[in-house]
């Protein structure tokens, strides 16, 4: 009985479980230090996990992986091309950024949401062609109308002896906003672990005191924090840890948006989202207006994800101005599903996990491949086979569940 | 402010195009009482509770004529949802409950009760929190009346199929100020007891004042739970009775009953002997398809037979010639001419010498794009091989043949049509019937299934179909089985009719029975076995 119910377990969560297994080969033969891994794996958390997160109304909506999240990247990057032209740095010109995609990418997103409602059903790759298409209207809008018919002032912003916006857009000069959000409150990992352990255990007490966790649940959750800082002090631990150094506000930003999909599953609209994820018949005869909830939905993903691009920008300092948005949906649609997520359900911990767990093969597959192969090109080949491979049998393992479940309700 | 009648509808009439589906129907409910609205498909039942609940195929299809009267005030009922704010709740027959949802927030689905936090005073109603504790509170006093003591914390999924109707209902008393529900077919997916309890649950809601139109195929329930039971056929009243003054074998015949309604195909009966060869033996076959799910169905068809198999919508008949020719999953056992039939194979059901006009031409039964001789010749093709020559080693279309087969078949058939060419898409209902027959003849089938073949048909095709198949069977002995929603039809032309319900084929009866004893079979009530009954009491 136990063993049939660790089988069901390990076959239900296959994905995860190999990439574990991947992840775990792939750190014992690529030779990197831990130190340097997760040096590496916090680094990345930082600038991707937001865009993953953002994945995860939709999915509740039952809308699917939301593809399109790539034209809210292009939103994001509309509005720093503008934030650099006018010369606003710093976090004052990250908020302006910010504050900019959002009228933008809700603008997208209502378009998406209402093309989306007109193909239930193929909402997946209807969102991936719809990213295609609009890689389109960008390039026009990058090439021709920026730098062309709207002139661009700054230099640099503009191709050298020709029109139209420059490959590179670069936040590290003096008119970007590199590092505006990372740069805030950076801490070294040990200091971040006291500080994040210190406020888990305040707000604990503070809720055990209202009442509103039991006495039982909030002990181990303090017990919990107190232990991991005591690990902390062995060295060999420590050591570990060494080299990361974590950006507290994008760290808190990302868990914003998490208490922020967990509270709005609490409210009315939540419940519509699910209903409407469930069962749109059911929904609509309950009186809920089905496509104005998806658009919702949708208008709500693009704008995460304008921000989620932004966050990444401003880490990694420059983007393609062609291609930065381009995998964007790729590789955040894999992440989640490598946490475990399905195209039916998705949570927080999923995408945070997938987002470790896809990012760590990332980290360790070139070197591995080197290792291994004698070449990194090999790994990565590997990683992008992995991604749309993973994307892949997610779906082929929905079919699956489905037509499994028919059949044993026969039974 | 207490008028007589909680609802009363006066006259109603209602035509699709030229087609009158409802023809001066009138009803009067008041309150507290149960009403039971019978009839055979296609009497108006569904169309009448529709104009009730204001549904929008009424409103886009030109409207509909008559009044209707809620306590005693003359309304237009403009949408489901204003009938729901107007008193008037449904329970449905399939279950509109969500699986991943708790039954507390089932029955609260969108009329959840919220609190204001800090973002809704400034975006709106919508993004106020649920007040989970008060939605129980309120979800736990709907279940115990309806007397459900299960938590209301309980997933919807997982749960047995009668708890779920009884959520149903739990959900549309606790909407506020209802005064009339309509229960669809609440107890077909019900077992014995469960239903029992159902109709408790009925009276006691009726008890409180509350009406009830109750829709159901099942005349014993009707007897024992309604205080009024209304007769619609072929979209007209046929009579309203008081329970007390009737009983089952006259309700039957009331449902059933053509009488003065010439039919214009006629072939003698004929009785076969027990011992006649059989050409179709099936036993213990179960079809999962979907709407038309059979249990257990065993019979036995005579070589040279015409079958006839009969019941209600949903009851299960359709899903019998498909589980047979593997085009759903079946289970049992098949024999052909004492030869067993592989079953869920549908290729293998073809190449045995069966062949079927499907129910759905224009989803199964055609390829609308292309052409009547393609159409005519495709299985054929793929199955047997014909029509085909060989050049160089490659298999192509003999072209020249199917010509001639397919200009052959449409005079034979009569099919109207500019020629062979002619895409099938564009023929009429009646002529693109006549290609799926066709088809079926040309795989020269020692058993021919068809399913509802007059479906959707005009009057002239019907009886030109329904000639054609006697045609085959007395003049080339084809065996064929007929499945078919109209009694009338069935009993025209077919030797013996076996009448399916809820799955199960309850009685096979020779085509002269009586109209009463089809109506008790189509409720699912033997009639041998009610005579029994009413004989010793």
């Amino acid at each position: 009985m136990r063993k049939d119910r660790l089988v069901e377990v390990l076959r239900k969560n296959a994905v995860t479980v190999m990439f574990v297994l991947l992840c775990l080969g792939g750190m014992a033969v690529s030779g990197q230090t831990t130190a340097y891994v997760t040096y590496e794996l916090f680094g990345r958390l930082a600038r991707n996990a937001f865009l993953v997160l953002a994945l995860i109304i939709p999915i509740v909506a039952g809308m699917g992986i939301n593809f399109a999240v790539t034209i809210g990247a292009m939103a994001a990057q509309i509005a720093v091309l503008w934030v650099i032209e006018w010369g606003v740095s710093g976090i004052a010109g990250f908020t302006l950024a910010a504050l900019l995609t959002m009228p933008i990418a809700m603008f997208f997103g209502f378009l998406i949401g209402n093309l989306l409602n007109k193909m239930k059903g193929q909402e997946m790759i209807g969102g991936m062609i719809l990213g295609y298409f609009a890689n389109g209207l960008y390039q026009l809008l990058f090439l021709f109308i920026f730098g062309n018919l709207i002139p661009l002032k700054t230099p640099g912003l503009v191709i050298m002896g020709s029109t139209g916006v420059a490959n590179t857009i670069d936040l590290s000069t003096e008119r970007g906003f590199k590092y505006a959000l990372d740069g805030i409150w950076r801490l070294p990992f040990g200091s971040a672990l006291y500080v994040v352990c210190a406020a888990v255990a305040v707000v604990t007490v503070v809720m055990m005191a209202a009442k509103k966790t039991s006495a039982k649940k909030g002990g181990i959750i303090l017990a919990t924090a107190a232990a991991l800082c005591l690990l902390y002090q062995i060295p060999a631990v420590a050591q570990l840890f060494s080299m990361v150094q974590v950006p507290m506000a994008t760290f808190i930003v990302i868990g914003a948006l998490c208490l922020f999909n967990v509270g709005i599953m609490r409210t009315r609209l939540g419940q519509q989202f699910r209903a409407v994820g469930q069962n749109r018949t059911v929904a609509n005869a309950a009186g809920i207006n089905v496509d104005r909830v998806r658009v919702i939905a949708i208008m709500i993903s693009t704008v995460l994800a304008g921000w989620g691009q932004l966050i990444f920008v401003q880490n990694m300092g420059s983007f393609q101005t062609y291609g930065a948005h381009e995998q964007v949906g790729l590789y955040a649609g894999a992440a989640i599903l490598v946490g475990g997520a399905s195209i039916k359900r998705a949570t927080n911990s999923q995408a945070l996990l997938g987002c470790i767990l896809f990012h760590l093969l990332f980290i360790v597959a070139p070197s591995a491949g080197k290792n291994l192969f004698g070449d990194a090109a090999i790994g990565e080949y590997f990683r992008v086979f992995v991604s749309y491979g993973v994307i892949a049998m997610a779906l082929v393992m929905h079919a699956w569940s489905g037509h499994s479940k028919k059949k044993s309700q026969k039974a | 402010m207490a008028a007589e009648y909680v609802l009363e509808m006066r006259d109603i009439t209602k035509k699709y195009g030229e087609n009158t589906v409802l023809s001066g129907v009138s009803l009067k409910v008041r309150p507290g009482e149960i009403h039971a609205l019978l009839g055979e498909n296609g009497a108006g039942k569904s169309t009448l509770m529709n104009v009730l609940f204001g549904m929008p195929v009424i409103h886009a299809t030109g409207g509909f004529g008559g009044e209707v009267l809620i306590d005693g005030q003359k309304t237009m009922i403009a949408s489901p949802h204003d009938a729901m704010l107007k008193g008037i709740g449904m329970v449905h027959q399939e279950f509109m409950l969500l699986p991943g949802f708790t039954i507390t927030e089932n029955i609260k689905l969108n009329r959840e009760i919220s609190k204001p936090n800090a973002i809704s005073r400034l975006l709106g109603k919508n993004m106020e929190t649920l007040d989970m504790a008060t939605m129980s509170q309120d979800a736990r006093k709907a279940l115990d009346s309806v007397g459900m003591s299960i938590d209301e914390y309980t997933m919807v999924a997982g749960l047995p199929v009668g708890y779920m109707q009884f959520v149903e209902i739990a959900r549309e008393i606790d909407k506020t100020g209802v005064r009339l529900l309509v229960f669809d077919e609440p107890t077909a997916v019900l077992t014995e007891s469960e239903a029992t309890q159902l109709l408790s649950v009925m009276r006691d809601i009726a008890a409180r004042g509350i009406a009830i139109i109750f829709i159901t195929h099942r005349l014993d329930e009707v007897i024992t739970a309604a205080d009024g039971i209304i007769i619609l056929r072929d979209g007209q009243l046929v009579t309203e009775l008081r329970t007390k003054d009737t009983d089952v074998t006259e309700l039957a015949e009331l449902m059933i009953g053509r009488k003065g309604e010439a039919s214009f195909v006629t072939a003698q009966p004929r009785v076969f002997p027990k011992d006649a060869p059989v050409a179709l033996h099936a036993e213990h076959l179960a079809v999962d398809m979907p709407g038309e799910i059979v249990h257990d169905v065993s019979f036995d068809v005579h070589e040279g037979e015409i079958f006839g198999i009969g019941g209600l919508a949903g009851q299960g008949k359709v899903g019998i010639p498909n589980g047979i020719m593997g085009v759903y999953d079946a289970e049992g056992s098949v024999e052909l001419f004492g030869k067993p039939v592989q079953l869920n194979n549908a290729r293998a059901a073809l190449q045995d010498g069966m062949a079927m006009v499907s129910e759905d031409r224009r989803g199964v039964g055609l390829l609308l794009g292309e052409s009547i001789e393609d159409n005519i010749v495709f299985n054929a093709m793929q199955i047997k091989d014909e029509f085909t020559k060989k050049i160089l080693g490659a298999k192509l279309k003999d072209g020249k043949a199917i010509r001639k087969h397919a200009n052959d078949m449409i005079r034979e058939l009569d099919i109207r049509c500019f020629g062979p060419m002619q895409h099938t898409g564009t023929l009429s209902g009646g002529n693109q019937q006549k290609v799926c027959i066709a088809r079926a003849l040309t795989m020269k089938p020692r058993l021919l299934f068809v399913s509802e073949p007059t479906r959707g048909i005009d009057i002239g095709a019907k009886k030109l179909v329904l000639e054609t198949l006697v045609k085959l069977n007395r003049e080339q002995g084809m065996t064929i089985v007929m499945v078919s929603s109209e009694l009338q039809e069935l009993r025209s032309i077919c030797d013996r009719i076996a009448i399916v319900s809820e799955g199960k084929l309850v009685d096979v009866l020779g085509a002269d029975a009586s109209d009463a004893d089809f109506g008790l079979a189509m409720s699912g009530i033997k009639p041998d076995e009610r005579r029994k009954k009413g004989g010793d009491a």
